[in-house]
């Protein structure tokens, strides 16, 4: 198939197999999706940013990450140390590219824990509605009305500090918009003729919210998570600044921006440098998830 | 009529521009106003209302509007800058909208709406103004002026919001009023007198009236004169008195699908559209 | 919805006693949610409290007697009823660092910290409230994109190290603003603890030396603390706005003859206040949460830095104290806006008629 026939046949106003439409939303989306610039700036950071956490042995040195060497020690940036050194004479090119794995392993996490709580919390209430609904919500309410990072960080420190508890202490504190979000989802989508279609036909409550609804609402809920990656990342590197995220010498990018705090008048690159990774992340996510809602809203008007 | 028209458009032309090309939501619109009651009637989306807003200026962008002429009185309001716009709405050309429940600011004292078109037009302080505002209260047949002078939009009736919106629309004497469905959103009951009050000041101050409603009924039984719009264009002009000589098939077909009390229908007549009538 | 009705009439004023009923039971509710995850956080840390009294010498009958002493051998709904009594007498037990109440700790740095949050609002919903505006009447145009980018940095970047670098310039290079701490070591106890607000006290006391100094420590943090809130504050506003401009009474307000002007920043601007209520609760609780992070960096000596300290302490009751506060802060911020609500909305502060 050509080019245009296959864009022709995406874009067919009647498909004609259920592959076809499925395709054919994807592709509608990407085109709304490519169409902006500052979303596609964001997916661009986001996609390298996983690359670079898959191939960060092949771009830089694993050795150099923690190799110390005190007679090269807060080096300016060079050809030889691209972004400097540390306090320790640690390469900070390949601690902030070997950041990224850590960074990426907490959002991952946190996704993790938060999806099934949210939507185990929120399809029920959103599904059964009256009393369920009720003590769950009242449940969600509660939870949303905390401080969340004076909550992660009481966490932390109950928990002892640790990449780990850093991620528990974050998705406990989480997941509450999620199942806000998958409630409201379920209940306008409840009453709909094919879900009563599937009752009359027999079908199960559990059945019919894993393969009616779920999917419907997982979009939404996706696009809520990649707003929050921002928020997420930034929590997870004041953790670390902090002290209660990754220990030393793992290169977590806020744990850096700590120790580089200590020379930050003399040898600014140290601190300044993996911050700027936390920033550039933050926004790709921010960018990212800013298109994709703007695509689902424009889908949905 | 001998006298020079309040109002007159040529050709007047409302364009959005979208993806498949432009959007005509105007097109060619032409006739005048004189100290009369003109009615223009038409479906949604037929253009009347964007006729209204475009004499008013207040076409949303993207939206253009051109016109071989567009004039009120002496003024030509082609291209009329939006300073000139301000100092024209509400002091020669007001419009009375839908619903009162949404067309009044929800945390405004309605009192203090009305009084403000007369501050911005004609100006004499707070004081003047709330003399004014209720003085125009109980033009509109409100009969407490002073209680409802307090009170937020939500506290009054549909009925009653009418007659503030009326009232603070009239409150700067323009010569026209557009009425954009002042009617649609009230109890039958109401109707009758809110149009009542409007019938009763314009005719008092000699003011042009459109009104502009999907109604057939009430156009023909309100108005001196009525036209009929389809996609954008006037399909036919007549005496609201001779509605029923109307020669256009679309004018025929809604006047088919008047319900009446003389006959029972078996069957409702459905409106036949002909895209062409657009195209002529 | 309908309330008890007397001879077929509703009871005037039943519906202001509803609103305040069920908004009390809320704020119960999440308090109590609130003293029970601060008692399991205090339950699940590995320290053991009695150790820590006892030392680890100590016999095993010792051992049991503080033990029992403290309470840790009842069953766990008592010990949370305990925990709840004493919470509710202000009782947050004592800090291991200051050895004074932790309560006492907490008011002695909380007014630090509400300084600094205080100013970062005022610049958040001063500076965001009109961008917000102004991206919203722009919508789609240079303006508008700016100002999203502006708000975009704003909550993509973290605080504390957006604190680093306002130090780097503005305090190390420029020298606009003073460095970390509160004030300069001269100055220090120079005017009586009046508020507790440094700059507020130094007013009350006439003492400008003071007052300058204690501004140039405070105008740093709470300008980087007030851009995180102005992002918030600028983009709510923003979509609040752009809601407001599609109503209309914005049309017939334009069609009477006002200005633009008018129309958006009286007309539409005022409705966009009631909707912003709760938003600038939500970002002034925020800004108490970013004090923890800014604090630390700019040596401020609030909540936020005792909260700091006690955790590298282990001293798990300033924490859970801090917690609390903070906790109870926000749900009080809650409570304020429902509170406020009707009186700037007519439409709810009408249905007591």
């Amino acid at each position: 198939m050509s080019g245009v026939a296959l864009r022709i046949w995406l874009l067919h106003p009647a498909p004609a197999s259920r592959r076809q439409a499925r395709l054919g939303r994807w592709y509608r989306a990407w085109r709304g999706l490519s169409r902006n610039g500052l979303a596609m700036a964001g997916l661009f950071i986001v996609v390298a940013l996983v690359l670079m956490a898959i191939f960060a042995p092949l771009i830089a040195d694993r050795a150099a990450v923690t190799t110390q060497s005190l007679a090269t020690r807060l080096q300016f940036p060079s050809a030889e140390h691209w972004f400097g050194t540390d306090e320790l004479g640690r390469d900070i090119f390949a601690r902030v590219v070997f950041g990224a794995r850590i960074t990426l392993t907490i959002v991952g996490l946190v996704s993790a824990i938060v999806l099934p709580i949210g939507l185990g919390i929120g399809l029920p209430a959103g599904y059964f509605g009256g009393w369920p609904d009720a003590v769950l919500m009242r449940l969600t309410d509660i939870f949303l009305a905390f401080p969340r990072l004076v909550l992660a960080l009481a966490f932390a420190a109950a928990l002892g500090p640790g990449i780990e508890n850093a991620v528990i202490a974050i998705a406990l504190t989480a997941w509450p918009p999620y199942a806000r979000l998958a409630r409201a989802e379920t209940m306008t989508r409840r009453d709909a003729e094919f879900v009563q279609a599937a009752v009359l036909q027999g079908a199960s409550h559990g059945s019919i919210l894993f393969s009616q609804i779920v999917p419907l609402c997982l979009p939404s809920v996706v696009i809520r998570l990649t707003l929050d990656m921002a928020g997420i990342i930034v929590t997870a590197a004041g953790l670390g600044f902090l002290g209660l995220g990754a220990q030393p010498p793992a290169p977590e990018w806020g744990a850096m921006v700590a120790t580089g705090r200590q020379v930050l008048l003399t040898q600014w690159w140290v601190a300044t440098i993996p911050g700027l990774a936390i920033v550039i992340t933050s926004v790709g996510f921010n960018l990212l998830g800013d298109g994709l809602r703007d695509v689902a809203d424009a889908r949905s008007a | 009529m001998t006298e020079a028209p309040l109002l007159r458009v040529r050709n007047l032309r409302v364009t959005y521009p979208g993806e498949q090309g432009d959007v005509h939501a105007v097109r060619d619109v032409s006739f005048s106003l004189g100290r009369e009651r003109l009615g223009i009637v038409g479906e949604s989306g037929s253009g009347k209302s964007t006729t209204g807003r475009a004499i008013m200026g207040l076409v949303p962008p993207p939206g253009r509007i051109s016109a071989d002429e567009l004039r009120l009185g002496e003024t030509d309001l082609r291209g009329l800058s939006e300073r000139g716009f301000r100092e024209i709405r509400g002091r020669r050309v007001a419009m009375v909208l839908q619903d009162p429940k949404y067309a009044l600011n929800p945390v405004m004292r309605v009192g203090r709406q009305i009084a403000e078109t007369h501050r911005m037009h004609v100006g004499g302080g707070t004081r003047a103004a709330r003399l004014a505002a209720l003085t125009m209260l109980e033009a509109v047949n409100i009969r407490d002026p002073e209680r409802v002078y307090r009170l937020y939009p939500h506290e009054v009736s549909g009925g009653m919001g009418q007659r503030v919106m009326i009232a603070m629309m009239l409150i700067a004497k323009p010569e026209v009023l557009i009425a954009d469905e002042p009617t649609s959103a009230l109890d039958a009951t109401v109707q009758t007198q809110v149009l009542a009050v409007l019938d009763d000041l314009v005719r008092g101050r000699g003011m042009g009236l459109i009104l502009i409603s999907h109604n057939l009924h009430l156009v023909s039984a309100f108005c001196d004169r009525v036209l009929v719009m389809y996609a954008g264009r006037v399909v036919e002009t007549c005496a609201a008195g001779r509605l029923h000589e109307a020669t256009h098939p679309y004018t025929r077909g809604l006047l088919a699908a008047l319900p009446t009390l003389e006959h029972r229908r078996a069957v409702l007549p459905q409106l036949r559209r002909d895209p062409a009538w657009a195209g002529e | 919805m309908a309330g008890p009705t007397i001879g077929g009439g509703r009871i005037p004023g039943w519906g202001i006693v509803r609103r305040v009923l069920r908004t009390l039971g809320s704020v119960t509710l999440t308090f109590l949610g609130l003293t029970v995850v601060t008692f399991f956080i205090g339950r699940v840390i590995p320290i053991d409290p009695v150790l820590a009294i006892v030392g680890p010498k100590a016999s095993n009958e010792t051992y049991d007697r503080v033990r029992a002493e403290i309470g840790l051998d009842l069953p766990l709904p008592v010990q949370y009823w305990r925990y709840l009594l004493k919470v509710l007498h202000g009782d947050f037990g004592t800090s291991v660092i200051t050895s004074q109440p932790v309560l006492r700790d907490m008011l002695d740095v909380f007014p630090a910290t509400l300084e600094l949050a205080v100013l970062a609002l005022l610049i958040g919903v001063v500076l965001g409230v009109p961008l917000g505006v102004v991206a919203a009447t722009h919508r789609g145009r240079w303006q508008d994109h700016l100002i999203r980018l502006l708000s975009l940095f704003g909550y993509s970047t973290p605080v504390f190290w957006l604190g680093l670098i306002g130090l780097l310039l503005f305090y190390a290079k420029l020298g606009w603003v003073a460095g970390p701490g509160r004030i300069d070591v001269g100055y220090d106890d120079m005017v009586p603890t009046v508020t507790g607000l440094l700059t507020v006290d130094a007013l009350l006391d006439g003492n400008s030396e003071v007052f300058v100094n204690a501004l140039r420590h405070l105008v740093l943090p709470a300008s980087i603390l007030g851009y995180l809130s102005l992002a918030y504050v600028a983009r709510m506003t923003r979509s609040f706005m752009l809601g407001q401009l599609r109503q209309e009474y914005v049309l017939a307000a334009l069609a009477k003859g006002l200005s633009h002007g008018r129309v958006v920043w009286v007309h539409a601007l005022g409705n966009v206040w009631v909707q912003l209520i709760t938003v600038i609760a939500l970002t002034f609780g925020s800004l108490l949460e970013g004090a923890v992070l800014t604090e630390t960096v700019f040596s401020w000596p609030g909540l936020g830095l005792y909260m700091k300290n006690s955790l590298f302490n282990a001293d798990l009751n300033a924490v859970l104290g801090g917690t609390m506060l903070v906790g109870v802060v926000y749900i009080g911020l809650n409570l304020i806006s429902d509170l406020i609500y009707p009186l700037v909305d007519p439409r709810v502060r009408g249905q007591r008629r």
